[in-house]
């Protein structure tokens, strides 16, 4: 079971701090994010666009193309504007 | 010697300062960010990824201890709602010489700007609101570090 977790305009569209999936083996991020995307119209314009978005799994920065493997939290989020 | 701190409250810049004059060196140099009175802006609500911040801006002091011959690191980010004029973020290097403190402030703030899992969110006068883009030139200045 992996726990995804979404921060600003990504929660904010979504409507949920974070929600669980199931993802088939060998599942990559970006195949999380498509099965994510089908649940809400608010869930469609939060992930339909990789390219906006970014993503973290269990606490690291990865690209979308990363496979989940045995990661248990996986984040998405805009690009970073801290500083 | 290292100091990570991601809190909320404001913070000294003097103790900041005070602190990296007694780690023994000749040089200590700092960089302290401040939210811009730009426009109609009422304040910024800074979001980030508790469990993950910490030790990613733990992971970026690391890069700059092993980058240059520093004897201390301190890094403050502020979260929650901040206004204008407000102490946003600190950097501060001590070193023996002045280069090394410089550089290693430079690259840590780069690095904190693209690097570290916070977001900005503007509120307006008008009562509007609107998430900070990321900026191509912020990636761009983080990404000239790995060919320095």
């Amino acid at each position: 079971m992996l726990t995804v977790v979404y921060f600003a305009w990504v929660r904010e569209l979504i409507g949920l701090d974070e929600e669980r999936v199931e993802p088939p083996a060998g599942a990559k991020v970006a195949d999380v994010v498509a099965s994510l995307a089908a649940r809400s119209d608010g869930h469609t314009q939060a992930l339909s666009d990789g390219g906006r978005l970014r993503a973290a799994l269990d606490q690291q920065f990865v690209a979308l193309d990363t496979p989940v493997g045995a990661a248990r939290e996986l984040a998405l989020f805009p690009p970073v504007t801290g500083g | 010697m290292k100091s990570v701190s991601i809190q909320a409250e404001d913070f000294s810049v003097a103790a900041e300062l005070a602190a990296l004059e007694q780690a023994g060196g000749g040089a200590v140099a700092s960089f302290t960010g401040i939210v811009r009175g730009e426009g109609d802006l009422v304040a910024l609500q800074l979001d980030h990824y508790p469990a993950m911040t910490a030790t990613q801006v733990d992971r970026i002091v690391e890069q700059a201890l092993s980058r240059w011959p520093l004897l201390e690191v301190r890094v403050i980010h502020r979260v929650g709602r901040l206004e204008p004029g407000a102490r946003i973020v600190f950097v501060g290097a001590a070193a023996r010489h002045r280069a090394a403190a410089l550089e290693s402030c430079a690259f840590l703030i780069d690095w904190l700007k693209s690097a570290a899992p916070f977001w900005k969110k503007e509120y307006f006068a008008d009562g509007s609101s609107r998430w900070v883009e990321a900026r191509a030139q912020d990636e761009a200045e983080m990404a000239k570090w790995d060919r320095a």
